[in-house]
């Protein structure tokens, strides 16, 4: 028993572990890094602790720095939520040690689970079906050839102890194997500090469907269904839904046997997730168990109406399961799509930056999971996971529909995020149609995600509230010229475009909006507190999010975050010689001169040395190109500001 | 002719139950309008004042078409337009009050129809980096933003205005020089804006100007009496002289970079403080010279609170008053939808009641107004006289309404002092310290328009009406002027009078009076700032008197021989 729970998380799973455990009357402690000293989940804690610097190894990792934590607070149990130390056995065994309760499964279960290899071993002796493939401890590239032979191709190369695709090479043909053996042993030993690896035959075409299963410590254990988390990019998990599209009454009742025999075979407590490849004829194969709560565990509660933090902690506690298998039932559907600070158009590269505007959508059968709150810096130190947005309906459809209209009404100011690109996922036939696999994403976007390009209705609107954003506070009414319209020019620059745009101010209060050869009419109706506008563009209104922040204007408006900013009042730097012409410092005497005409020169490269009051000056070019004019020779005394080289840029 | 006694009502004087808790500010004297909107004749009035409305409008938009016709010219050399540079310049959304739109219009090269050169600049008073500021701008997009001899007289209003009224100056610079067509209007003239620049910088007003192409010969003073400059790249070109002028007094051989280009001006000569790279960059950077003045830090707080909008509507004005000055109106009917809640507190109504005195306020501020009800007689030049004295002693600012015939004469009248009661008035008007400001509503004729605060009596503010009819006198009474004095002459030297030739006379100076007298006549000649729609009347003077308001109580630092460049 324990009254006292320490959650060893941040972000948006330390947010929603604390709200149950407060619900539940537990007192609380949060932990934080110094760069997450402002996060919100460290208010949402009866006490918080830093727990060390930035770096994850130096905190949230760290478990001597948790160790202390929990004495000086006196926590008696400590909920790792996911990632981190969720499924370190050393961290369980500390714990156990120091008579703290770990809540998750023992570290014995979690050594079980950890290692795929010893894994698979026993859930083959446990009668759960595997994908073939060769797990053995020879390591040699013989035997690797050879067993991939009995595997058969295509295969997947994966390392023993990986997880988030690391360490994985899909090889099409036995030519293939050993460089991919090769670059994933590297991988591995790099990211995991060990290169053991191991074949599996790949499945084609598909899904990924996982079942979340519960144990307690009296010998219960049950299985809450499943979700399809095929909405997958380089394993990383995307879009997650329950129930599965694909899945027949049976093959749920089988997979989730399956998994309920999985946890038994090892003895399993509390909350995990085993996850399985479900092949285009029905057969499903194990792939791994996760021994903890999992990110997409929402679409489970809201099926089930279950809360699976409370779960856990009535497990940890010692307490017998509250269900059934039998009483456990379903209700609806549910789909999670997971914001990302990244930017989907560029490789989904990781984002940064402040948090101008947050507004989480609101509305009926909707769910918001997160870790933000307006002004919150987005550091690169963690993973870019800001928030999950989660719908559930009576059918799929509604729930699809929901999250896309909660998606559009998520505002999100000042990180680039990949909202545009998850609507796209959900509006695509294949996943409207409950059909996609694993290869969704790199079929759909095999050209990669485009951003979508402004229309020159977005600039008018972007063009007007910049204009309104950087005016003079006033009433309406001064906004006012004697010539009965005032013009404002502007070149906005939208991502990689820039566009002129003219603005004219009637003295109506309307703005009239020239750009690229178009006319747009723009009122601003209302504007509300937290950036929310009410405009009507052509006689349509409707709301969007929009602020000013750093001379950008910051955009939000249904599918499409905009950053604009007006280039003509962006300044132009020039550093002395930008332009290629290179003077002379100051009067003095070229020592050296290192360059002859028609020379092609690199930005930064010495041309040569001015020696003026007994200092050696270089001069340096500051453009790469070629040096058109050679205006001074080797020994020739030089005024100041004479020019000494002309570079052609280029 | 003359409307009777003004109809007001005091609302302390209502004795109905429910009025009876009003506050003591509510106890104000309202003027309550006798015009009725659903009539044939509002509605005509209406249609006839929105014709020249748009008459006038028109003719700005033609010259800005004519700016704008050369946007591609301008675009293939990366530069803005005159007009986009104001636009880039401006606070977005601040007011913007432009003068003088239609300078010369039909004078010199200006031909009053197709080929308008609005005076061959952009002039207004606008907010740059929340300075409010005068701003100037070369129209280089029409005949290379030559100076014709009605652009120099509107520098030179802007330059007396920022002088008045402590308005730091930006000044956008590209031009050809003067106009040598007509270099004898302009050259000894002209060297009075440079007078003035010095003035103006010694007085303690910081000057900032941009050089977007050739500012050379005279125009190189511009930058040189600056306190600020800045030079495009590539574009400026500023020398007292260029290669030709330079290989045939002297031989030399030069370029136009060597002798005045914003390299040579930011690296040898020091001619210019900031080199930009193109015009966004010299328009971005003038504005943060104007932003780093700190001159706002030193504007005394506007001392104006909260206020009423008028209760009649200002959209009204085109409709209550008849575009034909020989049809009468009440001047009360135009104050009532200008003057905060359309509280009006006459003065004297009773005595020279043709000369309509009394206090209110426009968006907080405290004016005297003195309008017209007809001609000026000597009851009302004498209480106009005390009114602007009264005015002057509690420091209130005054606005003329002006719509007069002029000084009412007759036997009673000379008798009656009516000389002496108009030098009165003419010496009040002439004298008073306070801020002034006229508004030409109708007709403006003979020693009346002096009375009134005209053009020569240095308001600080002139600004007028499309139906403003400015002369000596009417074109009919001239001619009957004239008439009398031919049949006079003829009959003694004996001749019978040519009923012909004095037809043709009388066609001919109502003719000539007719097309002399009009608005668009006056504001060509600058005897305004500018024409402006009555319905923005309110707006105009709000301005107008906030820009006195800020100058006036505005400490400068002088500097006795301005700022030298160094």
């Amino acid at each position: 028993m324990f009254d006292k729970l320490l959650v060893a998380n941040r972000g948006e799973i330390a947010r929603r572990i604390l709200r149950t455990a407060k619900s539940l009357g537990y007192r609380t402690v949060a932990v934080y890094s110094e760069a997450d000293a402002s996060s919100p989940h460290v208010r949402d804690a009866h006490e918080a602790i830093c727990i060390g610097p930035a770096d994850a190894a130096s905190s949230y990792l760290n478990t001597e720095h948790l160790l202390d934590a929990i004495k000086k607070t006196g926590a008696q149990a400590v909920h790792p939520g996911y990632g981190f130390l969720s499924e370190s056995a050393d961290f369980a065994r500390a714990l156990k040690e120091a008579g703290i309760v770990f809540v998750g499964p023992s570290s014995q279960a979690i050594e079980a689970m950890g290692s795929k290899t010893e894994a698979k071993r026993r859930m083959i002796q446990a009668g759960v079906p595997c994908v073939p493939g060769y797990h053995g401890a020879a390591q040699d590239l013989d035997t690797f050839t050879a067993q991939a032979e009995q595997v058969g191709y295509p295969l997947m190369v994966k390392a023993s102890a990986g997880g988030g695709g690391r360490g994985m090479r899909l090889v099409q043909s036995a030519g293939e194997l050993a460089a991919a053996l090769e670059s994933a042993r590297s991988e591995a030993e790099s990211a995991f500090g060990h290169g053991e690896l191991l074949l599996e035959r790949a499945i084609e075409r598909a899904r990924h469907v996982e079942i979340q299963i519960f144990a307690d410590s009296h010998g219960n254990a049950l299985h809450l269904g499943e979700r399809d988390c095929s909405i997958q990019r380089r394993h990383q998990k995307v879009i997650e839904e329950a129930p599965s599209p694909a899945l027949s009454q049976e093959t749920r009742a089988a997979m989730g046997a399956a998994a309920v025999a999985a946890a038994q075979a090892i003895g399993y407590e509390g909350a995990g997730t085993v996850e399985f490849l479900l092949a285009e004829d029905g057969a499903f194969y194990f792939l791994e168990m996760n021994t903890r709560l999992q990110v997409e565990h929402p679409v489970t509660e809201m099926i089930t109406g279950q809360d699976l933090v409370a779960w856990q902690l009535m497990v940890a506690s010692g307490e017998p399961l509250p269900l059934r298998q039998a009483e456990v039932s379903f209700s609806g559907h549910a789909i999670e799509a997971r914001l990302y600070a990244e930017d989907p158009s560029r490789g989904f590269l990781p984002q940064t930056g402040r948090a101008h505007l947050w507004r989480a959508p609101r509305g009926e059968g909707v769910r918001v999971d997160h870790g933000l709150r307006t002004g919150l810096e987005i550091t690169p130190f963690y993973d870019p996971m800001l928030a999950k947005i989660i719908a559930h309906g009576p059918t799929r459809d509604v729930a699809r529909r929901r999250l896309m209209r909660a998606l559009e009404e998520t505002a999100l100011l000042g990180v680039p995020t990949n909202r545009a690109f998850l609507l796209a996922c959900m509006e695509d036939e294949c996943f409207r149609a409950g059909e996609a696999t694993t290869a969704f994403i790199p079929q759909v976007f095999a050209q990669g995600f485009e951003r979508a390009q402004a229309t020159t209705l977005t600039l008018a609107l972007a063009a007007t509230l910049l204009v309104r954003a950087r005016s003079p506070r006033q009433r309406e009414g001064q906004r006012w010229s004697s010539t009965g319209s005032a013009q404002s020019l502007l070149r906005l620059s939208v991502g990689s475009d820039e566009v002129e745009v003219r603005l004219t101010l009637m003295n109506s209060q309307a703005y009239v909006v020239e750009v690229r050869g178009c006319v747009h009419t723009v009122r601003v109706l209302s504007a509300r507190p937290g950036a929310r506008y009410r405009v009507e563009v052509d006689g349509v209104q409707r709301t969007v999010h929009a602020l000013w922040e750093d001379e950008a204007l910051f955009l939000s408006e249904g599918r499409s975050d905009w950053v604009v900013e007006d280039v003509l009042r962006r300044p132009v730097r020039i550093e002395p010689g930008s332009d290629g012409r290179i003077l002379a410092p100051m009067t003095g005497k070229m020592l050296v001169v290192d360059v002859s005409a028609g020379e092609r020169v690199e930005a930064g490269q010495r041309l040569g040395v001015l020696e003026a009051m007994k200092m050696e000056h270089n001069v340096i070019t500051p453009v790469a190109g070629q040096v058109s004019t050679l205006g001074c020779e080797q020994g020739e005394q030089v005024a100041s500001k004479t020019l000494l080289f002309e570079i052609k840029p280029g | 002719m003359l409307q009777g006694v003004p109809i007001w009502v005091k609302k302390e004087d209502a004795f109905a139950p429910d009025l009876f808790i009003l506050a003591p500010q509510y106890l104000m004297p309202v003027i309550e309008s006798r015009i009725r909107t659903n009539t044939e004749t509002f509605t005509q009035q209406r249609e006839q004042m929105l014709a020249m409305v748009h008459t006038f409008r028109q003719l700005e938009a033609r010259v800005r078409a004519l700016s704008d016709s050369k946007k591609a010219r301008f675009q293939k050399r990366n530069q803005l337009l005159p007009r986009e540079r104001v636009a880039a310049l401006l606070d977005d959304g601040a007011p913007w009050l432009e003068l003088s739109t239609l300078a010369g219009l039909g004078m010199h090269d200006d031909d009053g129809d197709q080929a308008i050169m609005g005076g061959g600049g952009i002039l207004g008073i606008g907010h740059v980096s929340g300075v409010r500021c005068m701003v100037s701008a070369s129209d280089s997009a029409i005949k290379g933003g030559i100076v014709a001899p009605m652009g120099l007289q509107k520098s030179l209003r802007a330059q007396e205005i920022a002088l008045r009224n402590n308005l730091p100056f930006v000044n956008l610079v590209e031009s050809g020089g003067a106009n040598l067509n007509y270099q004898s209007e302009i050259f000894v003239e002209g060297g009075r804006s440079f007078y003035n620049m010095a003035r103006l910088s010694a007085q303690g007003i910081p000057q900032i100007t941009v050089v977007h192409g050739s500012s050379t010969a005279g125009g190189a003073y511009i930058p040189g009496l600056s306190d600020y400059v800045i030079m495009v790249k590539d574009r400026a070109k500023v020398f007292l002289a260029g290669p030709p002028l330079l290989m045939a007094a002297t031989g030399e051989v030069a370029t136009d970079e060597e002798l005045g280009g914003a390299r040579m001006h930011t690296e040898i000569s020091g001619v210019a403080e900031y080199i930009a790279e193109h015009d966004a960059d010299a328009i971005r950077i003038a504005r943060e010279v104007m932003g780093n003045l700190g001159w706002n830090d030193a504007r005394t707080p506007e001392p104006r609170k909260s206020w009423d909008e008028p209760l009649h509507d200002a959209d009204e004005l085109c409709g209550v008053v008849p575009t034909d000055y020989r049809k009468p109106y009440d001047v009360r009917e135009v104050i009532a939808r200008v003057v905060d809640g359309s509280d009006f507190l006459g003065f004297k109504d009773l005595y020279g009641e043709h000369t309509v005195c009394g206090h209110a306020h426009i968006e907080g501020f405290p004016i005297g107004i003195i309008g017209n009800n007809g001609p000026i007689n000597a009851h009302g030049a004498a209480k106009a006289a005390q009114f602007i004295q009264l005015c002057e002693q509690a420091n209130t600012p005054l606005i003329f309404l002006q719509n007069t015939t002029g000084f009412l004469v007759g036997k009673q009248m000379e008798q009656g002092g009516i000389v002496k009661h108009g030098a009165k008035m003419i010496q009040a008007v002439a004298n008073t310290s306070v801020p002034k400001i006229t508004l030409h509503i109708g007709a403006s004729f003979g020693a009346g328009n002096y009375g009134m605060c005209g053009r020569a009596y240095n308001p600080d503010f002139v600004f007028a009406w499309p139906n403003n009819r400015i002369a000596v006198m009417g074109g009919e009474q001239a001619a009957t002027v004239m008439e009398i004095v031919t049949r006079q002459k003829m009959s003694r030297f004996g001749q019978e009078p040519d009923d012909d030739f004095i037809k043709g006379m009388r066609d001919f100076i109502i003719d000539k009076i007719n097309d002399e007298s009009t608005a668009l006549y006056a504001t060509a000649r600058l005897w305004d700032d500018g024409l402006i729609d009555p319905r923005d009347t309110r707006r105009v003077l709000a301005t107008a008197l906030s820009i006195c308001r800020e100058g006036r109580a505005r400490k400068l630092n002088p500097i006795s021989f301005g700022v030298g460049r160094m």
